[in-house]
């Protein structure tokens, strides 16, 4: 079969799926008279997502911002933690329980307290979406860059090559799919914390805002259309890291390997 | 007549369509009792031919007849033990539930689990190490777990996939020695297979060597040498002209396919 | 043995202390040099320690018990739905990944849909609707950790099924064993490890989800509701807020501990298998 045979057969289910459960949902609501105000009909979501849009996209686009930047200050700090621990590694290796049960902490609760530090408007979400993305980019980070092997190192060593050497060669490459998962990870985070944050409080030109008010409204199909542009965004922000690594690894095929 | 323990008719393996052919026309015939070794170079086929004996794949042509049934008969009913190359134990369960595992599936009670595991784990003179997990163990004793385990319904055909190819040298030698004992005292017939000229012949009443792509038979050695075989065995002139024999007939196929 | 246990409360310790002193230090500094980037401190911002702690122990408002205990009983409210919510993910969670790993078709199909995380911003809207559906308070936050829960497990058990090592399958069917038994007797044990994974990301997640689930609803019982209020009254009372996240924090924290303390349990295998 050829390639594109395979792509088609891969995903065909899916999207007949999709089709099918798009097709149901609009059929069930007509057919059980379930009420605009509990269910709407996909198409009268494909309607509000229209008519709103002057309203919804531009509210997508600022809370996507707020995403984007938590992502970067959060993966930052990860990736900049995780290479100080790597260099001491007693204190990483002591400290990862750590790390791993403060990924367990209801980071989102801390959301309050953004706004009472940075206001309501962007900056405290994009503490939330930080603090949200940096602990598992720590963790995964701190995993691939001690998860080389030492004969890999051993090799370089006969080569008489230095620290900085092993770690441009080897390092690198093989934390790198640990990386990308993290990234993968975190920039559906970023975006969940962004809107989820802004539950917690906001003004109209957040995304989030606009779902929580159409939904106190009872206004579902507006709701809808926004978590639509919700989901497109996220996707969106998912696939261009998922880009950025195909594109990356291609430069480092050898370190395609075992991803947990 | 006895029916002979191992029959089989003309098989041929194929792979994939038009792929490549790993066995072609393989007519071999074995005696209860005897011990038979499979042996050549890499891709001649011998890992595939005993699965077919044991029907684990299926010919594209021909059958195996084993005791008179068809080879998934006898599957069915549980006629042949297997033993691998790698231990294939289960790392969560204990030497005594590993070797337990057949008769628990057969639906045996405990006590009498328990019972002909002492008598196997006796055999394989593994006492005392019931409750020991597999990694607990050296690889050598893992696999007299296996072959204990393969023991379990005493079968009348033993089938061993290079199952000493892990070990080093002396374990090697001190298994073979084992085995031999083994099977003088279970009365099976063992069908294995190896890459090893002095296992094969020091084992083996009789050694088939096989040639590569496509896989056939080239020549069946008859080996002379008297049992019970020692370690003195081994330091025999007999035994040196036999491994010669078999090893010059393996280098001519290396270089007939080298030629062509 | 006894040097290790000590070296791991060690490190607890200075762990604890670390941060209570990067706190009043950051605290202080700032305080003392008066800088606003990235955020301007001052007694709102970051009550004292001491403060925060004593916070605990004075009546979470007036003619109340002490914060401490309203809080715990709120948090265990909040744990009971979250728990509730696990259970049930977890079960259809492991049953849909049973199907996925012997459904090609089903697996093309609805794989590309079982995305957790991004229930999480639809769960307060999912809390309203089911709300208004007559069902007792509690349970639509339970659907939503229950959700959250779901999509992990699913994912995983599929991943570790299909993780069984071939040679182990090929001796099964040596067996002739049955599909039933080669999945009980070694699929199964060979998932528990990504099972295990999954459990404890679905372990905080439904805490997380019982904390937004209870957001928009008059839910006052559970530690969500905590969380609006003393977030209204913050400007008034910000030690109280912070002890509360300090509360849902170890809420979060004790699910996940119990969750590794049972896969110790559960799990016993050669040391190097980690998944």
């Amino acid at each position: 079969m050829t390639r594109a045979r395979r792509f088609v057969a891969e995903w065909a289910p899916a999207v007949l799926i999709l089709v099918l459960g798009l097709v149901g949902w609009e059929l069930a609501v007509k057919t059980f008279g379930i009420q605009k105000f509990l269910l709407p009909k996909p198409s009268e979501i494909a309607t509000a997502f229209w008519d709103e849009r002057s309203i919804l996209w531009p509210a997508g686009w600022y809370t996507f911002t707020e995403a984007f930047w938590g992502f970067v200050v959060g993966v930052f700090f990860g990736i900049a933690a995780a290479l100080v621990l790597a260099r001491f590694r007693p204190l990483g290796s002591a400290l990862m329980p750590y790390f791993v049960a403060a990924s367990a902490i209801p980071i989102i609760a801390f959301a309050p307290i953004g706004n009472a530090w940075f206001g309501i408007e962007k900056g405290s979400k994009i503490f939330i979406a930080a603090l949200l993305c940096f602990f598992p980019v720590l963790v995964n980070t701190l995993r691939g860059l001690t998860s080389v092997r030492p004969q890999q190192v051993e090799l370089m060593r006969s080569y008489a090559a230095g620290n900085a050497a092993v770690f441009r060669r080897v390092r690198i490459p093989t934390s790198l799919p640990y990386v990308f998962t993290a990234l993968k990870v975190a920039s559906v985070l970023a975006m969940i914390g962004a809107i989820v944050g802004e539950y917690f409080g906001g003004s109209q030109q957040q995304l989030g805002i606009q779902i929580k008010n159409s939904a106190a409204l009872f206004q579902f199909e507006t709701a809808w259309a926004a978590i639509l542009v919700a989901c497109i965004l996220g996707i969106a922000f998912y696939l261009a890291v998922a880009l950025a690594e195909i594109a990356t690894m291609r430069r480092y095929p050898s370190a395609e390997r075992a991803r947990r | 007549m006895t029916a002979a323990a191992v029959s089989i008719r003309n098989v041929t393996k194929t792979f994939g369509k038009g792929g490549t052919t790993a066995l072609k026309n393989i007519e071999l015939e074995f005696q209860p009792g005897e011990f038979i070794s499979l042996i050549g170079p890499s891709g001649c086929g011998k890992s595939t031919l005993l699965r077919v004996i044991g029907d684990l794949i299926e010919p594209t042509e021909g059958e195996a007849v084993i005791g008179g049934k068809t080879a998934h008969q006898a599957r069915l009913d549980r006629d042949y033990g297997m033993v691998f190359q790698e231990a294939t134990l289960m790392d969560w369960r204990t030497v005594e539930k590993n070797v337990s595992l057949p008769l628990e599936m057969m639906g045996w009670d405990r006590g009498a689990r328990r019972d002909r595991v002492r008598e196997l784990l006796e055999l394989v003179e593994l006492t005392g190490f019931e409750g020991h997990h597999p990694w607990q163990l050296s690889g050598g004793m893992q696999q007299r777990v296996a072959i204990a385990r393969a023991l379990t319904f005493n079968p009348s055909l033993i089938l061993m996939d290079e199952p000493f190819g892990a070990l080093d040298e002396m374990t090697r030698d001190r298994l073979n020695l084992e085995l031999l004992r083994i099977w003088e005292a279970t009365k099976a017939t063992v069908v294995f297979v190896t890459h090893s000229i002095a296992e094969a012949v020091f084992l083996s009443s009789r050694v088939v060597v096989m040639s590569a792509r496509p896989g056939r038979v080239q020549k069946i050695v008859d080996v002379d040498l008297a049992y019970p075989r020692t370690n003195d065995t081994r330091e025999e002139t007999r035994f040196f002209e036999l491994a010669t024999e078999v090893r010059e007939l393996l280098r001519e196929s290396h270089e007939a396919r080298e030629g062509a | 043995m006894a040097v290790n246990l000590l070296k791991r409360v060690g490190i607890f310790v200075a762990v604890l202390v670390g941060l209570c002193a990067f706190y009043m230090g950051y605290r202080q500094l700032y305080l003392s040099t008066g800088w606003t980037r990235p955020f301007k401190v001052d007694e709102y911002a970051m009550p004292r320690l001491q403060d925060i702690v004593s916070r605990l122990w004075e009546p979470a408002a007036t003619d109340q018990p002490v914060l401490v205990q309203v809080l715990v009983q709120k948090a265990l409210f909040t744990a009971r739905e979250a728990a509730a919510g696990f259970v049930i993910g977890a079960i259809v969670g492991i049953a849909i990944g049973i199907v996925f790993h012997f459904s090609n078709l089903m697996r093309r199909g609805f794989q590309p849909y079982v995305v957790g995380s991004p229930i999480l911003a639809i769960a307060p809207m999912v809390v309203i609707w089911l709300g208004g559906q007559g069902l007792p308070v509690w349970m639509p936050v339970a659907v939503i950790s229950a959700f959250l829960t779901f999509f992990p497990v699913a994912i995983n058990t599929l991943r570790g099924l299909d993780s069984a090592d071939p040679r182990k399958l090929e001796l099964m069917r040596s067996y002739a064993a049955s599909e039933w038994s080669t999945l009980w007797r070694v699929k199964f044990p060979c998932a528990l490890p990504y099972l295990f994974s999954a459990f404890k990301v679905a372990a905080t997640a439904s805490v997380v989800g019982a904390i937004i689930g209870e957001l928009p609803s008059s839910i006052q019982d559970g530690l969500g509701g905590a969380i609006l209020n003393f977030a209204q009254y913050y400007s008034l009372d910000p030690s109280a807020l912070w002890a509360t996240n300090i509360i849902a924090a170890a809420l979060g924290i004790l699910f996940f501990v119990i969750v590794a303390i049972v896969e110790r349990l559960v799990v016993r295998r050669a040391p190097e298998h980690v998944a």
